[in-house]
C-alpha cells in the first residue's frame, strides 16, 4: 500500500485531527467536533480511534490493539494490520511495550506509564444522547453545566432497581465540569480513568467528535454521597491465571451450561501464567 | 423597599403586529399580579419576555437577586439567568406536560431542581420530594408512579411540587387551571392560594379566568391590543372597573 | 480443560479468499467487465457515484463489481477511495441553464419554451418482464434528431418574472464542505442540500413520501425535471481565468410548492430543489421534497413534528455509509458490555428473588 501516505491519512488531515486533540486536551471532557474523513471500515467498527492513533502514530511509535481487552479478536487484529500496512510501525500485544493503544470497550489491567497513549473508540460520545436525542439542545446543555438531568436519570434507576444500572459507558464527571461518557468500558474500568499517567484520547468517528483526558486528570463516577459508585466484576477468580482482580470473561464451555471465567486482558492473563501463576481451570 | 421584580417599558413586536407594548410594573415580595385578558391580548407574551423565554425588543425586567441585588435579567447572561430560573423563579406552564418529564417518576420530576442545584443524597432528594407530594396532595405512594399515569389535576400538581422544591422567590404561572374540570379548578385554587400564603411566594398569573384572579391575586393589571388598559388592586378593579373594555370583561362573566 | 480461542488473523484471511470466490462465481460463466456494467447498469452506476460523491463512472462500476452488486457496499467504497484523495480546488458553480437536456419535462405547463422531452425514461413503459432480454439481441436504433443548441430557460424563471415564486437570490458565499468540517446545527440551507445530495436513496425517498402523505405536507408541484450534461469549469490562477475541465451528467428538479402569504408578504410559491449526479431523477425529486419541507422554519410555516421538518433528524440520518456501519458494528463483540450488564441483571434478580422469599416468610 505504498500509494497511501503514512498512516493512510493525508498530512492535511492529520494535522487537522491534531488540533482538535490539542483543543480536546485544553478542555478535559469537551467535546471537539472534527471532520472525520471516510476510512476504508465501517462507521461504528472504530474509525473515530483509528483517526486519532493515525494522527499519532510517528514511525518509531510501537503499536497495540486490543479489542475486549484482547488483542487476537478479529476487529483488533484487522485494526493492528491495517496500520502494519499502511504506517509500517511495530506491534506488540504486551502492554507496557506498547507507547500508543487502541482500545475497544477496555482498559488494560497493567498500569499504563508516562510517554504511552490510550485511544479509545467511542460509538456514541454524548453522555446525555439518550435523555436528550438533539445535538444542538445537548451542546447547550454542557456548555451552561445544565447536568441535572443526568442525575435524573440515576435517580430513576436507583428508584426502580435499588441500584444505579449502568453497568458500562457509565458516566464521569472531569476536573469538575464536564459530564464525559468514558466509551463503552465496564464500571470496572471507571477507576483506571482518573489520574493516568498516560495520555487518554477518545475518537467517535461517525459522530465526529474528539475529547481527551491529559495525564493525572480528575475523573469521577457520577453517583449519590448514599449510593456510592461501586466498580464490580464477576465475583471469581480468573480460571485460567487465578487473578483476583483482573476484569472477567464469562465463557460457555459444554452444552450444559457449564461455565469458566477468564481474564479479558489476554496480555495481563498470558504475563500471568508465564510467571507461574495457575487458575483452577489451566492446563 | 426594593421591589423584587421591576418591570420598565417592555415592547415585543412580530413583525408589524404588536405582541406587547410598554408594560411597566412593579411587584413587590409577597405580592400576587394578575394579568388578565382576552387571548391574543398579549399577556403570555409578556409573560414569557420576564420569565426569559423570549427576547424582548425593548424594556428591562430587574430582579432583586438574592446575591447582587437587582439586575437586568434581559441582559443578563445565560447561564444566569438559567441559574436563576431553576433557583429563585419557577415557572408553571398551562399544560402540565409542557412543564413536566412525561417519562420520569413523579419523585425524579420533584428531585430534578434539586439535583440541578447540586443535591447529591439520593435519600435526602427522596424524602423531600415525598413531602411535596404530600403538600400538593399527591398520595406518597405514587412518588415513583410516571405522571402518564396521573388525572389532569393530579399532573398539574406535580408541576407546582416540582416548582416549588427548591423554594423559589417568585412564580410565573400561565392559565394554571386552564383545561381543568371546573371542580378539579376549584381544588387546585386552594391549594395554590394555601402555597402562596404559607411561603409568602411572588407571583405573576396570567389568566383570562377572572376567578382565578379574584381567588389569587392581590393587584390586576388588564391588557388589550397588547398594552395595559386599567391596573390597580384586583377587587376595586373587577367590582369597579373604570375602563370602558375592563367593564366589559367583568360583565362577560358570572359573578363568583 | 480450556484452550482460549484464537487465530483471528487467519480467520480473517480465510474470509477474504472466500468472498473473493464467491465474487467472481461460477467460472463457467463469463467474467463481468468494467466496461459492461458502466454501460449496461448505468443507473447503479450513477447512483454509486451520487451518494458516493465522486463522479467518476468507470470507479463507480469497479466499486459495483466488487461490492457483488451490494450498492451500499460500494457507494463505501467510492466514499474511502475520495477521502485519499488530492483536493486541487473547486470548480465554478455548474449552469444548469446551459444543459445539454436528455430529458426535460414540467407538470406545471403543457408546454414552454424549450418543449418536454421525455428523453430515456422507464415513464409509460408497461411493466412488463422483457424475456426477450433474457436471449441475446441487438437493440433497434432509436429515432433521433438534431439536438437543440443554446440555454433552456427555467419554469420557474417565467413565474418569477410575475412575482409568483419566492425570489431565490443570487448568493455567492462559498458553501460550507461537508466532507471537510463537522456537520453542526443549525444547518443553514447549502449545507442541507448538500447532505441530501448524497444521502440515501431509499431513506430520502421515503421521507418525501411521508410528506406527501401528510407529514409536514407542502403540496408539491414538479415545476421542472431535467437530466443532461453540463460543463464545469475550473478557475487555473495561473492562467487568470476559468477553463471547461469536464462535463458531469446531472439531474435537476425544481418544485412548486404551496404559496405561504403573511401581512406583509403576499401570497406566492415556494420552492424545493433537488440536484443529484447522473440520472437518479427518483432521488433529486425526493430531495426536492425534503428541502421543501425543511425550509418550514425560514418561511414561517408550522413545525407540525414531521420527520421530514426535522434537520436533525434528517441530516444525522440520511447517510447510508454512517447508518449501515453503525448498524453493522452490533455484530463485533460485546463480550465486556455484555458481561457487565449480566452481573448487574443476576444482582437485581438475586436481591428480587430475596425480597420475595423475605415477603413469603412475613
Amino acid at each position: 500500500m505504498t500509494e497511501y501516505n503514512f498512516a493512510y491519512l493525508d498530512e492535511q488531515t492529520k494535522r487537522m485531527i491534531r488540533r482538535a486533540i490539542l483543543k480536546g486536551l485544553a478542555i478535559p471532557g469537551y467535546q471537539v467536533p472534527f471532520a472525520s474523513r471516510e476510512m476504508p471500515m465501517p462507521y461504528g467498527w472504530g474509525t473515530g480511534g483509528v483517526q486519532v492513533s493515525a494522527a499519532v502514530l510517528t514511525p518509531s511509535d510501537t503499536f497495540k490493539v486490543i479489542d475486549q481487552g484482547a488483542d487476537d479478536t478479529t476487529n483488533a487484529v484487522s485494526i493492528r494490520t491495517f496500520f502494519q500496512r499502511t504506517a509500517g510501525v511495530a506491534t506488540t500485544t504486551a502492554t507496557s511495550d506498547a507507547t500508543v493503544i487502541q482500545t475497544r470497550h477496555r482498559i488494560p489491567e497493567e498500569p499504563l506509564h508516562e510517554g504511552q497513549i490510550l485511544v479509545y473508540q467511542v460509538p456514541i460520545p454524548e453522555p446525555l444522547r439518550f435523555l436528550e436525542p438533539r445535538e444542538s439542545e445537548t451542546r447547550k446543555m454542557h456548555s451552561l453545566e445544565e447536568y441535572g438531568l443526568m442525575h435524573v436519570k440515576l435517580y430513576e434507576d436507583i428508584s426502580r432497581h435499588g441500584h444505579i444500572a449502568t453497568s458500562y459507558a457509565y458516566p464521569v464527571k472531569v476536573e469538575g465540569r464536564y459530564v464525559m461518557d468514558p466509551s463503552p468500558i465496564p464500571k470496572f474500568d471507571n477507576a483506571k480513568l482518573g489520574d493516568m499517567a498516560a495520555i487518554q484520547l477518545f475518537g467517535a468517528g461517525r459522530e465526529q467528535r474528539i475529547y481527551a483526558l491529559p495525564p493525572y486528570t480528575q475523573v469521577v463516577s457520577l453517583d449519590f454521597e448514599d449510593h456510592p459508585f461501586e466498580a464490580s466484576k464477576a465475583d471469581h477468580l480468573c480460571g485460567m491465571c487465578g487473578a483476583n482482580d483482573s476484569y472477567l470473561d464469562e465463557l460457555i464451555i459444554d452444552d450444559l451450561g457449564g461455565r469458566m471465567f477468564v481474564c479479558s486482558d489476554t496480555d495481563y492473563c498470558e504475563a500471568r501464567q508465564a510467571a507461574g501463576h495457575k487458575g483452577k481451570d489451566a492446563a | 423597599m426594593t421591589p423584587l421584580l421591576s418591570v420598565q417599558g417592555i415592547t415585543k413586536r412580530y413583525g408589524a403586529h404588536i405582541g406587547c407594548a410598554d408594560v411597566s410594573f412593579d411587584l413587590y415580595p409577597g405580592e400576587v399580579m394578575g394579568i388578565v385578558g382576552e387571548s391574543g391580548s398579549g399577556k403570555s407574551t409578556l409573560l414569557n419576555c420576564m420569565a426569559g423565554h423570549l427576547i424582548p425588543d425593548a424594556g428591562q425586567v430587574v430582579f432583586d437577586t438574592r446575591t447582587d441585588g437587582p439586575r437586568d435579567t434581559i441582559t443578563m447572561s445565560e447561564p444566569e439567568r438559567r441559574m436563576l430560573g431553576r433557583t429563585d423563579w419557577a415557572f408553571v406552564h398551562q399544560h402540565a406536560r409542557d412543564g413536566l418529564r412525561m417519562g420520569v417518576s413523579a419523585g425524579g420530576n420533584v428531585g430534578e431542581r434539586l439535583m440541578a442545584v447540586g443535591e447529591r443524597n439520593y435519600g435526602d432528594i427522596r424524602d423531600k420530594a415525598t413531602d411535596w407530594l404530600g403538600r400538593v396532595e399527591i398520595d406518597a405512594t405514587r412518588v415513583d408512579d410516571r405522571p402518564t399515569t396521573f388525572s389532569g389535576g393530579m399532573q398539574q400538581r406535580l408541576q407546582i411540587a416540582r416548582n416549588l422544591v427548591t423554594g423559589p422567590r417568585l412564580v410565573f404561572m400561565d392559565e394554571p387551571t386552564g383545561g381543568l374540570d371546573v371542580s378539579v379548578q376549584a381544588r387546585l385554587l386552594d391549594l395554590l392560594r394555601g402555597l402562596v400564603r404559607d411561603m409568602g411566594l411572588s407571583a405573576i398569573i396570567v389568566t383570562h379566568d377572572l376567578a382565578v384572579v379574584r381567588l389569587l391575586a392581590d393587584r390586576l393589571m388588564v391588557m388589550k391590543s397588547g398594552r395595559v388598559v386599567e391596573a390597580g388592586l384586583t377587587d376595586q378593579v373587577l367590582d369597579d372597573p373604570q375602563h370602558a373594555y375592563s367593564q366589559l370583561l367583568v360583565s362577560s362573566v358570572l359573578q363568583v | 480443560m480450556y484452550v482460549a480461542v484464537k487465530g483471528g488473523e487467519r480467520a480473517i484471511e480465510n474470509a477474504h479468499a472466500w468472498l473473493a470466490e464467491e465474487r467472481r462465481g461460477n467460472t463457467d460463466v463469463a467474467e463481468l467487465s468494467i466496461a459492461q456494467i458502466r454501460e449496461q447498469l448505468s443507473l447503479a452506476v450513477n447512483r454509486v457515484m451520487a451518494e458516493g460523491s465522486l463522479y467518476d463512472p468507470d470507479l463507480a462500476a469497479l466499486a459495483i463489481k466488487q461490492a457483488r452488486g451490494d450498492m451500499i457496499e460500494a457507494i463505501f467504497l467510492i466514499r474511502a477511495y475520495r477521502t485519499t484523495l488530492p483536493r486541487f480546488g473547486a470548480s465554478e458553480p455548474v449552469d444548469t441553464g446551459i444543459m445539454a437536456c436528455d430529458r426535460r419535462i414540467s407538470a406545471t405547463f403543457k408546454d414552454l419554451p424549450g418543449g418536454q422531452v421525455l428523453g430515456p425514461t422507464f415513464d409509460y413503459t408497461h411493466r412488463l418482464l422483457d424475456f426477450k432480454l433474457a436471449a441475446d439481441g441487438d437493440v433497434p436504433k432509436a429515432p433521433s434528431r438534431d439536438a437543440e443548441t443554446g440555454t433552456v430557460p427555467h419554469v420557474t424563471e417565467f413565474l418569477n418574472r410575475e412575482g409568483l415564486i419566492e425570489e431565490a437570490p443570487h448568493n455567492d458565499t462559498p458553501p460550507p464542505d461537508l466532507t471537510r468540517e463537522p456537520l453542526e446545527m443549525p444547518a443553514d440551507r447549502a449545507l442541507r442540500l448538500q447532505a441530501l445530495t448524497r444521502a440515501d436513496e431509499g431513506f430520502t425517498l421515503g421521507l418525501a413520501y411521508s410528506t406527501q402523505r401528510g407529514y409536514g405536507r407542502n403540496h408539491a408541484f414538479v415545476g421542472e425535471l431535467r437530466i443532461g450534461s453540463v460543463p464545469v469549469e475550473m478557475d487555473i490562477p495561473e492562467l487568470g481565468f476559468a477553463v471547461e475541465i469536464g462535463e458531469v451528467t446531472l439531474t435537476e428538479c425544481e418544485t412548486v410548492n404551496q404559496f405561504t402569504g403573511s401581512k406583509t408578504e403576499p401570497p406566492q410559491f415556494t420552492r424545493g430543489y433537488g440536484l443529484v449526479f447522473g440520472q437518479t431523477e427518483r432521488k433529486a425529486i425526493s430531495m426536492a421534497l425534503v428541502d421543501r419541507a425543511l425550509r418550514w422554519e425560514e418561511l414561517g410555516e408550522d413545525n407540525v413534528g414531521a420527520p421530514a421538518q426535522d434537520a436533525e433528524f434528517v441530516l444525522y440520518h440520511a447517510d447510508n455509509i454512517q447508518a449501515t456501519g453503525f448498524l453493522e458494528h452490533i455484530k463485533l463483540p460485546h463480550y465486556v458490555d455484555f458481561q457487565s450488564e449480566l452481573e448487574l441483571v443476576r444482582k437485581l434478580r438475586r436481591e428480587a428473588g430475596a425480597q420475595q422469599v423475605q415477603e413469603a416468610a412475613e
